[in-house]
């Protein structure tokens, strides 16, 4: 797809629209680094999206060109029909990270307070609002407490509250359950699914567990490192209704070898490890099954 | 309560020191390995402790009714006022100039030698100047009082610890709160505020009680070399001055200015412990 074909296409329906972006960071200097190389990405309205691969590949990267926190060396980024820095200067998106980054000075309900604040909401229609937001993460009983006094799973909930509470169209995720143990992290990944499909929230979701982005996507992206692109698109399509029976299904299972296979292409991508690979491929079959053994 | 005593534990222990090692230590001083370094013991030198409290209710001299622990109370309360507009007027400035500083990467690689340069001048260098301008400068027509030059001293020494401490406080924000109030397109007035003040608070405690006895002191000396009269600095002078006749009359004043430090630092610790309730304690902030 080119740059002229996106430009076409009404914008409306898309969510998030990623056309022919390269991101060198460094540019122009010996430690010049090329994060991602013409990507073009769109998410419809609604739609779960997860961006996976292994460290280096620029998954981080391209969620931050999407929040505007950085501008792309080249392409355009379009978040709900808008230039990527208008659509943050309008607080069209969430944002949650692996850190929950609350506030420590601020009790639960004043940080969810916080981007209404800076919206300038009055202070009746912003607790309204932050109280409503706790109900939905289930913790409308922690309103008064610290931070520091909630588990890390119970924080992880708070920072997912306060990036609803603008009733963003859109919701950018940087492994934000990446810090939890396995049993919060499940937990967690069904609330969010719930929320998103109660509100009609669209999510880009950065994760490298497997398992993790295909529960909760509707479409995983899988990309490689050096220089970042995007390999494959793998439709999930687990449907609407998952819970925890979702995660023993045989679809569950088949989608996580595609998309564990898809990351295993990549492993083989880089020249040295061709050339390695070859050459253990000539030293017969047992000693490259013993590589493969590397490959997690 | 338990504060309460163990100040009371400490001050009898310094108490007792003093008099153990008047019992023990040699009369006209001692050598250690050739060198002069032990005090003499004579009443003279150290006198009894009994002695200074008891001095504290005689009268301060023949012609005058007031007993000394008022006038030096009064001295002590003259030199805690000018302390205390000196570390309002350093915070202040401190402050301002570490948010200048924040701001600006150009003002602090700029300003940033020159405010440890200016801690390297000495205050009784820099006493006679601000005096004499104290008597030349008439902003808005208006005489500028005497104890004013005092005040600025203790600023300028008050200023140092706050503009550092400050400084540091609101470069030490995380990034993930900075990129947070950025995904909000937050103004950069809103992220100081909302941010960068809060998250420097734990940097501006320590800096402020640094800036509270740096207050005192630079009151305490300007007072001596302007010749401020009315403050403990001065008393101290004056008293020092009687030390061949009234050995004990000196540490009275050296208790005002025990109590003027007291005063001064316990005024920073209930605004410090104000300004950090609320947060983790220190064990689950290391997490």
């Amino acid at each position: 797809m080119t740059v002229e074909d996106l430009a076409v296409e009404p914008t409306t329906t898309s969510a998030v629209r990623i056309a022919g972006v390269s991101m060198t960071f460094n540019a122009g200097t010996p430690r010049a680094v090329d994060a991602l190389v013409d990507i073009d990405l769109s998410a419809s309205a609604g739609e779960f999206v997860s961006l996976i691969g292994p460290s280096g590949c620029g998954k981080s990267t391209l969620l931050r060109l999407v929040a505007n926190l950085i501008e792309p060396t080249s392409g355009t980024v379009t978040v709900n029909g808008k230039p990527a820095h208008q659509a943050r200067a309008d607080q069209d998106y969430g944002m949650a990270f692996q850190q929950a980054g609350l506030f420590d000075w601020r009790n639960v309900v004043r940080n969810v307070e916080l981007p209404l604040e800076l919206k300038g909401w009055d202070r009746r229609r912003r607790r309204e609002r932050a109280m409503e937001m706790l109900r939905l993460v289930k913790l409308d009983d922690f309103v008064e407490h610290r931070p520091w006094q909630l588990s890390g799973g119970m924080q992880q909930r708070v920072a997912i509250a306060r990036a609803l509470a603008a009733a963003p169209a859109l919701l950018l995720m940087d492994e934000p359950f990446g810090a939890l143990d396995e049993m919060t992290r499940e937990h967690l990944q069904a609330e969010l699914l719930r929320i998103c499909a109660e509100a009609g929230t669209s999510v880009i979701f950065v994760t490298h567990s497997i398992p993790e982005a295909v529960y909760l996507s509707d479409r995983v992206v899988v990309m490689s490192p050096r220089p970042g692109r995007i390999t494959q698109l793998i439709d999930v399509g687990l449907g609407r209704d998952r819970d925890d029976d979702t995660r023993e299904s045989p679809v569950f299972y088949s989608k996580v070898t595609e998309v564990r296979e898809a990351l295993r292409g990549i492993r083989g991508a880089t020249d040295d490890e061709l050339a390695i690979a070859r050459a253990l491929l000539d030293g017969g079959r047992d000693a490259a099954g013993r590589a493969g053994v590397d490959d997690r | 309560m338990r504060k309460a005593l163990l100040f009371v534990v400490a001050l009898a222990s310094v108490a007792g020191v003093w008099e153990l090692y008047k019992a023990v230590g040699p009369a006209a001083g001692g050598d250690v390995l050739g060198w002069r370094i032990l005090p003499r013991t004579s009443d003279h030198a150290m006198p009894h402790v009994w002695e200074m409290i008891g001095r504290l209710f005689d009268p301060e001299s023949r012609s005058s009714s007031r007993q000394i622990w008022r006038v030096v109370l009064s001295g002590a309360w003259f030199s805690f006022r000018l302390a205390l507009v000196g570390f309002v007027v350093g915070s202040v400035v401190g402050v301002g100039l570490s948010v200048l500083m924040a701001r600006f990467g150009i003002v602090r690689r700029g300003l940033l030698p020159y405010l440890v340069a200016s801690q390297t001048v000495p205050l009784i260098a820099l006493a006679p100047i601000v005096v004499s301008w104290s008597g030349r400068v008439h902003p808005f027509g208006l005489d500028v009082p005497r104890w004013s030059a005092v005040s600025l001293l203790g600023a300028f020494l008050a200023f140092f610890p706050v503009s550092v401490g400050t400084l540091r406080g609101l470069l030490s924000t995380s990034p993930t709160s900075l990129e947070l109030m950025r995904s909000y397109a937050a103004s950069w007035r809103q992220t100081l505020w909302r941010v960068r003040f809060p998250a420097a608070v734990p940097s501006m405690v320590p800096a402020f009680r640094l800036a509270a006895s740096a207050s005192v002191v630079g009151v305490v000396v300007a007072e001596i070399s302007v010749g401020l009269r009315g403050g403990i600095g001065r008393l101290i002078i004056e008293y020092g001055r009687q030390a061949t006749s009234d050995p004990a009359k000196v540490y009275t004043a050296v208790f005002g200015a025990g109590v003027l430090g007291l005063a001064m630092a316990s005024l920073v610790g209930t605004t410090d412990s104000l300004l950090m309730r609320n947060r983790a304690p220190a064990e689950e902030r290391a997490q």
